[in-house]
């Protein structure tokens, strides 16, 4: 699929969980989507290696494009990215966003067949800075 | 360094954590979500469990080892931070250090910390331990002292306010309490100051 990968990062495997089901229903199944929330442990958190997971899931020679909650599930990612590596990383963007909105908008404009930046803008545009 | 000295170093680092994991997580109660003292202690016991296969490897290999390791096992916003300490650590440090350039390469570290975590000496954080304790091993003191500057420098993360992480949604109501990175740093850098000196 040529379409931008969504990837969805909460803490919380529901919110995750929850978030992809809205994405399917709204946008339907031709982005490329995978989430991933929980500590690994059981617990509210996020894990590198279940994110780097989601990436390789979600994974579009377009790019991907990251929604995360709170300020972990940021920086997690940022980890992420960096530890699979070039020339991936470069197509791999954490999206300053609202999870919920950003996720259905981001995926909105990729069913479309935009570009990783054009989608990456569209989620931007819900936080304004 | 021989490879039964880096061993030592990780069991030292593992030991001071298993001993204050509740503390830490008092600690981070307190102002955080609570989990850092069993985040911290579930890397640092899954890095000793590797301790010796990381020790084969040249120093700055290892550090990279052990670094990537925490990424992958502490969770929390503390993996990624912790784990990049140890990760340019090992980019940056030459094969058999000085202290010159075990300073040199601290500093940069400490650049890589606070982008990874978009933060500044000043705001709360283990980069207020960590910028101190760069700062007394660039001077020459010697190991005692740094551990001595590392205890002091997370007290006097208490009157301060958070600016970065989760305690920084406290606002005011963070001032009054440790950091609890700060105070896992000071005793990580106390273990390790006082193994490097039985070296």
């Amino acid at each position: 699929m040529s379409n931008v990968g969504i990837v969805i990062v909460s803490h919380s495997p529901l919110v995750a969980e929850g978030t992809a089901d809205m994405v399917r229903q709204m946008v339907g199944d031709e982005v490329p989507l995978a989430w991933c929330g929980g500590n690994g442990h059981g617990g509210l958190g996020t894990s590198v290696e279940a994110i780097m997971g989601a990436i390789d899931k979600a994974w579009s020679e377009a790019g991907v494009a990251i929604l995360v909650d709170l300020g972990g599930a940021e920086t997690n990612s940022e980890m992420a990215v960096e530890m699979i590596g070039e020339p991936r990383s470069h197509r791999i963007i954490v999206c300053n966003a609202p999870i919920v909105e950003g996720a259905v908008m981001a995926a909105t404009e990729s069913s479309g067949g935009a570009s990783l930046k054009e989608v990456v803008a569209t989620a931007h545009e819900l936080s304004p800075s | 360094m021989a490879a039964s000295d880096f061993s030592r170093l990780i069991a030292a680092a593992a030991d001071t954590i298993a001993a204050h994991a509740g503390e830490l997580t008092a600690l981070d109660q307190a102002i955080g979500d609570g989990d850092h003292g069993l985040n911290m202690k579930r890397g640092f016991e899954a890095v000793r469990a590797e301790a010796d296969a990381f020790a084969a490897k040249p120093l700055p290999e290892a550090l990279k080892a052990v670094g990537t390791k925490l990424v992958m096992t502490v969770g929390g916003a503390s993996g990624p931070l912790f784990g990049t300490l140890f990760m340019a650590l090992g980019k940056e440090l030459p094969p058999a250090p000085d202290r010159n350039g075990l300073a040199a390469a601290l500093g940069k570290a400490i650049e890589a910390v606070a982008a990874r975590g978009k933060s500044q000496v000043g705001q709360k954080t283990m980069l207020d331990v960590l910028q101190p304790v760069y700062e007394a091993l660039a001077q020459g003191k010697t190991a005692s002292e740094i551990a001595d500057a590392a205890d002091k420098a997370a007290e006097a993360t208490v009157p301060m306010k958070a600016l970065r992480g989760r305690a920084s949604f406290l606002g005011e109501r963070s001032i009054g309490h440790m950091d609890a990175g700060a105070r896992s740093t000071a005793l990580l850098v106390r273990a390790v100051a006082e193994a490097i000196e039985g070296i």
